[in-house]
């Protein structure tokens, strides 16, 4: 960037412009974002006082209590962010697939269109409509009733596995996206060339168009990893008691017992800033 | 053609010997990857559409039911516009004035909360592309925390944040300072400016910086260069950046779950305490009436990048 065929009496003046624009959004972070999240990191080394406020001294009681009275729930959401990650996957590539080899632009517009709306419709609407559908008195429990496969409606809603479905829809989007742009890019004469040397489509499939659509799936697997495993209104809505996640817990906490509350926060970001670290190591290396 | 190919030249390249149970094996695998792709996408639009589908039509049945048809009716639509809600058997806990509220606290919350975080975006994403401070690859990672850190931990953190300083600002003043639509547009602002400053930057790093040196080297001063140069060239990223953060902030309910006030509840809030208590038959149509508000939103930001797409080539 830096050519010699930039004038050279460039001014001074210009090489710290940046910092006058920047200064607002820096100064708005720094207080409504930074500054709130270092309160919640030290009020989760505090004590519990009257009425789950945070007082002194110091302690790391909060944590041991996170590990040992929590320690399922943390579980509980690690796995169903994983799961619905590995679903996510498992529906979405061939998906990101399908589209990306639609030889009519239209086509491909209208399938990838087909995707996003349901995206831009409010998250609390989209759980709510996937509610009305595996509710007791829902559509699936109501048509296997009408045709007689059982008697009593089946109990979808209020467990693990409603939370799952929900994340599942509420996310796919954002892991087709990142793999459609990644197979979009993939030249398929490598597929053609594997042909040639003879392997056969799960080989090629394996060996080439996979490894190099990769920044793709660990894009996607980050995007949909993070708010899945951080979510509240999903467990909130679909998954009960049995569902319950980590995000709901810091919802309660934060009612009845700050400092836990705090702890509770700190290790879910915890797990996320895991998350990121690996993904800036091993993720797109191209685009860094 | 590369089906022929298939296994043809196993053996070394030297003699062509087709191996029939290879080429039998490779294309089975091949019949069952191409019935793969085609259920797959059958089944995920399924599961995408199914519920919407499901929740606009039940939202003209005459019953409550979300199976059974009873008759085509609008009657929960004119229920929202006569102020004749009923949640279940309870009266009235939810009436027309309180959603005109809502919808009311949503675009005052979403219009601040856009013009807000579109400025200050678009000027940090200026700084951080053009300009040169020490501190800019800190503030650069911590631009992007916003996007990526749980929504739930912003809240709460807010929540916490803004307590101390209420009770600080009474212990000062005197007087009692409370969460409301302020405490809402600042939570907004932090994550909306953020998507702005990525939308907006992605746009600068495609621009051609020649083109500020033309104007400077045609002795236009920096303000002009800004205006007549920058600021055109960036404007449809600009409109995108802001078009994003209006949709996220009306879409927004955890981080305006923590830091509402009494009495300034936005759409999505209200939507949500009417799911937890008991469900009103009219929560359909008003889920339809937002579908119909977002459908046309998005298609007018994409008309507008279609225009702006046409008009660059």
């Amino acid at each position: 960037m830096t050519s010699s065929v930039q004038p050279v009496t460039k001014p001074t003046r210009e090489k710290s412009r940046g910092i006058f624009t920047a200064l607002p959004a820096a100064i708005w972070l720094a207080i409504f974002f930074v500054l709130p999240l270092l309160i919640v990191f030290i009020m989760s080394f505090m004590s519990t006082g009257r009425g789950g406020r945070a007082v002194m001294p110091l302690t790391i009681e909060n944590y041991v209590d996170v590990f040992d009275r929590f320690i399922s729930v943390v579980q509980r959401s690690l796995w169903i962010g994983l799961l619905t990650t590995l679903v996510c996957l498992l529906v979405g590539y061939p998906l990101a697939f399908f589209i990306s080899t639609r030889k009519s632009a239209g086509m491909r517009n209208l399938s990838l269109f087909l995707i996003i709306l349901p995206f831009w419709t409010n998250f609390l609407v989209r759980t709510y409509a996937l509610q009305t559908i595996l509710g007791n008195d829902g559509t699936i429990n109501g048509f296997l009733q009408s045709i007689g496969l059982i008697s009593e409606p089946i109990a979808f809603l209020n467990t693990p596995e409603a939370v799952i479905i929900g994340l599942v829809y509420g996310f796919l989007p954002f892991m087709v996206l990142p793999i459609y742009a990644s197979v979009e890019r993939f030249d398929f004469r490598y597929v053609e060339a594997a042909h040639d040397l003879g392997a056969n489509d799960l080989w090629a499939f394996i060996r080439i168009v996979f490894p190099m659509t990769l920044p793709g799936v660990i894009a996607g697997f980050i995007l949909v990893f993070i708010p899945a495993i951080g979510t509240f209104v999903t467990s909130d809505l679909l998954g009960g008691t049995r569902g319950l996640m980590i995000g709901n817990l810091i919802q309660q906490q934060f009612r009845n017992n700050q400092p836990l509350g705090s702890a509770l926060s700190i290790v879910l970001m915890g797990m996320v800033m895991i998350a990121l670290l690996i993904y800036i190591r091993y993720g797109d290396q191209e685009n860094s | 053609m590369a089906d022929q190919a298939l296994g043809s030249r196993s053996a070394g390249g030297q003699a062509i010997e087709f191996d029939q149970g290879k080429i039998r094996r490779d294309m089975l695998i091949r019949r069952i990857g191409k019935i793969g792709l085609l259920i797959n996408p059958i089944f995920a639009y399924f599961f995408l559409w199914a519920p919407i589908i499901v929740l606009v039509v039940f939202s003209f049945n005459a019953g409550r039911n979300v199976f059974v048809w009873q008759g085509f009716s609008v009657q929960w639509y004119t229920n929202i516009f006569n102020n004749t809600i009923q949640a279940g058997t309870e009266a009235a806990n939810f009436n027309t004035q309180q959603i005109l509220n809502a919808v009311g606290n949503t675009i005052v919350v979403g219009i601040a909360a856009t013009i807000i975080s579109t400025a200050l975006g678009t000027l940090v994403a200026l700084g951080l592309v053009r300009g040169r401070f020490p501190g800019k690859k800190a503030l650069d990672a911590i631009l992007y925390l916003p996007v990526v850190i749980p929504e739930i931990a912003q809240g709460v953190s807010l929540l916490v944040f803004f307590g101390i300083l209420f009770d600080y600002a009474e212990s000062v003043s005197g007087s009692r300072v409370s969460y409301g639509l302020g405490t809402i547009v600042i939570g907004h602002v932090v994550f909306c400016m953020s998507y702005v400053a990525i939308v907006v930057r992605a746009r600068l790093a495609d621009m051609n910086p020649r083109l500020e040196e033309a104007a400077r080297d045609l002795g236009a001063n920096e303000w002009q260069t800004f205006w007549r140069v920058t600021f055109p060239l960036i404007l449809p990223g600009v409109v995108a950046g802001a078009l994003l953060a209006f949709t996220i902030s009306l879409d927004d309910f955890v981080v305006t779950f923590f830091v509402q006030g009494v009495g300034t509840s936005t759409l999505p809030i209200l939507v949500y305490s009417m799911l937890k208590r008991r469900v009103p038959p009219e929560i359909n149509a008003i889920s339809t009436l937002m579908l119909l508000v977002s459908t046309i939103l998005v298609g007018v930001s994409l008309a507008m990048q279609g225009r702006n797409a046409a008009k660059r080539t």
